[in-house]
């Protein structure tokens, strides 16, 4: 029997699917009408201090026919009253007990903190979630992301929070920084339950080109927005396993956010050690629904894998995940084309003879448009498989024994860093490149 | 089993001759435009007999530069609008696309052209420059598409161009010849004025050439003059009862029913003789015009016939009867006509032989003869030492277009005996260039 209930850092909820602090979890009405749907835990609209917003907020990326393949937002923090959320909550709470409800919090000064820790407690809220990442209009004025740059200020306020809060505390973290273990190993020092990251992305989505003005527009103007939506997974992954590899981060348990759309990416998260994922644009483009494809596929999954919890394959790929001096330089792949798949649209041959290695020829008779792979050239870079559009139709082969294995890390303890380029698969030496002139032919 | 009611209203006939390639929107054309893989060394565009640069124009669809697009399109053929919708691409680029080596529908490469083309026709963007007048005056007879490119082409090499047409109306075959549901009259003649209004080149309406002493004028007062004179009525087929009221040719029937549209007479019961393109055009013209019977009856098997199998398919779908191996021996009935009567064809060592001890009668209201057009057999014999082939099509240069007589250019159907729009619209582009290469000598 599969058991997708979780304890993050404290904080039960039935399952990992919780709603990020955004625009779905801005009031009672909508946590309830998730929790129906399917989701166990929620992070409410931050609350804080009282703001405005302004009109023209989301702005997007499309890519080919995929709308919203990234996305942004100059919306602060909640503008509802105080008093809304937290009447809501505690009616949410009664609903529904076991579910997580956390509250995201955004204030300035120590007294606010310990006000509004308690002010939220007294609503029934199961845990807090530290907002130190907003990457627009709030850190303006000192909040959010400029809390998350700065890991001294951070620790304090989380020591502040700590101190005065009876509930589990999140510390969510801001990617805008150039090590992400900086914010949280403070974090940490400062005593955290758990953390959660990435919040957005500092980001500009486009440019109107009739009125030269960032996307969204505001009155002929715009501002750097927070970037989000599927595009921003990639550098969410890497920071989640930058800290679940962390000695001392890794102590916490770390909630998974950025790009989380379907049952792979909840997958991923968690096999790189996060053990909740929290969601906010695949919500605002599809609705509370898209949770049903999440959970089926996670049991799916798991079913198939025979894990009980997400527990017995948290962080299972993260052994994997290693620094480039430590891959084994002897391991040679090359790509394999299966002309009863390929189509002919010999895509394969122009991006590997104008984008990479020049290692796939075409056919002298013109009628003939399957490539094939020139082996002595091909590296295995695998870009002609990326760019395949069939399915399986180029596969990359395993062309070395398994024998041999020598990583950079060992060479240089063996005291054989190359002092000549010596590199079996440099173009040159390994492999042929073309003369220059012969791309004139 | 008729398939369509008689229409009696313009709204009815609209409905029955539903545009077969409709206007894409904004959205389609943009998913449509994304699905285009960009194959290197396009198949698309080596069958286009245009060449025109596909992957390119789709891209720029998709990027939303419609004028852009439009421009590639035009770049290589002139009437890209109408070949948009006219051209058989199922056969040409369409059948082309390497998706179909992968069971995927392929990109609607006609439809995506037409859309862009029909846009920037609509929005009257101005795309083409005249070249620098030269000073040299060109004459073309015909304003066929093969006429229309040809004069196209030269004003932007800087020719003063007239163009004499025998008719009230330019476009050749594509407002008179083709079946109203692949493009109406509307379309065609919008793209002829959008390209006259900024090439400028004349048209003379109403002024046939058939005279020796007209020639000569042309021969005086104009450099070179362009043969785009396409093919003349239908052939007679030399049978008994084929002066018969309701005997008519395919092409001047398509061309009545183009004009007349529901005002026009359509009987109960149809024979349509002929196995070809258009052959099959009148006869799915003809059942959705209402009438409760239409045969189609070719001479030959069902795989020799000359037509697309789509074609057929979409004779047959308009609920058309077929009747193979037979051929007509007389037009049967008292002054107007009654049936036709067949005799049955059979091959014998590899021959098609008529046997007249099995003949029967059609009976039948109307006959539409599909069976080939006359060729201007007449009007090449006033042009001295104008060569024409065997099958009284003109002998011209594959690569200049020029004719033996050098003064005399042609193109189109009256060079290959009947093809597409896009087939004339290259000679014409193709002539052009071999002309102007000739004068600059």
């Amino acid at each position: 029997m599969i058991d997708l209930s979780i304890n993050f850092g404290g904080i039960k909820a039935p399952n990992p699917f919780w709603l990020a602090s955004a625009p779905p979890t801005n009031s009672g009405y909508q946590l309830m009408k998730a929790f129906e749907a399917g989701w166990g835990g929620a992070v409410w609209k931050t609350l804080g201090v009282p703001v405005v917003n302004v009109s023209s907020r989301y702005g997007s990326v499309n890519y080919r026919n995929t709308r919203m393949m990234g996305f942004n937002n100059i919306e602060l923090i909640t503008d509802r009253p105080l008093a809304d959320n937290l009447r809501e909550m505690e009616e949410v709470k009664k609903y529904f007990p076991d579910h997580a409800v956390i509250a995201s919090l955004m204030v300035e000064s120590k007294a606010e903190w310990e006000q509004i820790i308690k002010d939220v407690e007294n609503a029934g809220a199961d845990g807090i979630e530290l907002n130190f990442g907003c990457p627009h209009g709030m850190c303006e004025r000192g909040m959010g992301s400029a809390v998350g740059q700065e890991p001294e200020v951070l620790e304090t306020i989380v020591g502040w929070v700590k101190n005065a809060a009876n509930i589990p505390v999140i510390t969510k973290l801001t990617p805008n920084i150039s090590e992400i273990t900086d914010p949280g190993l403070a974090a940490v020092k400062g005593g955290t339950d758990s953390i959660s990251l990435i919040n957005t992305i500092k980001s500009i989505v486009g440019i109107d080109l009739d009125t030269y003005a960032p996307l969204p527009i505001v009155d002929g103007k715009g501002t750097n927005g927070g970037y989000c939506g599927p595009a921003v997974k990639p550098i969410a992954m890497h920071m989640i396993r930058e800290l679940a590899q962390h000695p001392e981060i890794s102590k916490v348990p770390i909630s998974g956010i950025g790009g989380v759309e379907t049952w792979r990416d909840v997958v991923e998260f968690i096999l790189l050690g996060a053990t909740s994922v929290q969601v906010c644009t695949a919500v605002m483009h599809y609705g509370f629904g898209i949770v049903r494809e999440m959970e089926a596929g996670l049991r799916q999954f798991m079913e198939e894998k025979n894990y009980k919890t997400i527990y017995d394959f948290a962080g299972k790929a993260l052994p994997n995940v290693t620094e480039w001096k430590h891959l084994n330089l002897k391991h040679k792949v090359v790509a394999e084309i299966n002309p009863e798949k390929c189509i002919g649209c010999e895509l394969c041959y122009i991006s590997c003879d104008d984008g990479a290695h020049q290692a796939i020829s075409l056919s002298d008779d013109s009628k003939i448009r399957i490539p094939s792979i020139i082996e002595e050239n091909c590296v295995g870079c695998n870009l002609c498989a990326l760019v395949c559009p069939v399915e399986d139709c180029i596969t990359m082969v395993k062309r070395d024994d398994g024998t041999q294995h020598i990583t950079w890390d060992e060479r240089a303890q063996n005291d054989d860093i190359p002092i000549t380029f010596d590199d079996d698969r440099a173009g040159g030496k390994g492999h042929f490149v073309p003369k220059p002139t012969d791309a004139l032919k | 089993m008729a398939e369509y009611i008689k229409p009696n209203t313009e709204a009815e006939f609209k409905k029955n001759f539903k545009q077969k390639k409709p206007l894409m929107n904004d959205t389609e054309a943009y998913f449509e435009a994304s699905r285009c893989l960009f194959c290197y060394d396009a198949p698309c565009v080596q069958a286009c007999p245009t060449h025109i640069d596909i992957p390119l124009f789709i891209k720029q669809i998709h990027t939303d530069n419609i004028t852009g697009a439009s421009k590639t399109i035009f770049d290589s053929n002139w009437l890209g609008n109408a070949c948009g919708v006219v051209c058989p691409t199922g056969v040409l680029c369409e059948g082309a696309c390497v998706y179909n080596h992968q069971d995927v529908p392929p990109i609607q490469i006609g439809r995506l052209q037409n859309y862009a083309t029909n846009n920037t026709i609509d929005a009257d963007k101005v795309i083409f420059k005249v070249g620098k007048s030269n000073g040299k005056k060109i004459a073309v007879i015909g304003s066929g598409p093969a006429g229309i490119a040809f004069a196209c082409e030269v004003r932007t090499l800087g020719y003063e161009v007239d163009v004499f047409e025998a008719k009230a109306k330019p476009s050749g075959l594509t407002v008179h010849g083709v079946a109203t549901y692949k493009i109406t009259n509307e379309e065609a003649l919008k793209e002829i004025e959008y390209l006259q209004k900024q090439l400028g080149f004349h048209i003379k309406y109403n002024s046939a050439i058939t005279t020796k002493a007209q020639l000569q004028d042309l021969e005086k007062n104009y450099e070179a003059i362009f043969l785009g004179v396409g093919l003349g009525n239908t052939r007679t087929l030399g049978i008994e009862g084929e002066d018969k009221d309701n005997v008519i040719g395919a092409v001047e029937f398509i061309e009545e029913l183009r004009e007349k549209q529901h005002k026009m007479k359509v009987p109960q019961k149809v024979v349509v003789l002929g196995g070809g393109n258009t052959a099959m055009d009148a006869a799915s013209e003809a059942a959705r015009m209402g009438a409760k019977k239409t045969v189609l009856a070719y001479r030959n098997s069902k795989e020799k016939m000359g037509a697309y199998s789509f074609e057929y398919d979409l004779a047959i779908s308009a609920g058309v009867d077929s009747l193979f191996h037979v051929t007509p021996l007389a037009i049967v009935g008292n002054g107007k006509v009654e049936g036709v009567k067949f005799a049955k064809t059979e091959m014998v060592d590899g021959q098609l032989k008529t046997n007249m001890n099995n003949t029967f009668i059609v009976r039948c209201d109307l006959v539409i003869k599909a069976t080939g057009q006359e060729k201007m057999g007449r009007l090449y014999d006033l042009i001295n030492d104008l060569d024409v082939g065997r099958n009284a099509v003109i002998k011209v240069n594959e690569t200049t277009f020029q004719t033996s007589n050098p003064k005399y250019f042609a193109g189109g159907d009256a060079i290959n005996g009947g093809a597409e729009v896009v087939n004339a619209a290259y000679d014409g582009k193709m002539a052009a260039q071999g002309m102007h290469k000739w004068l600059m000598k």
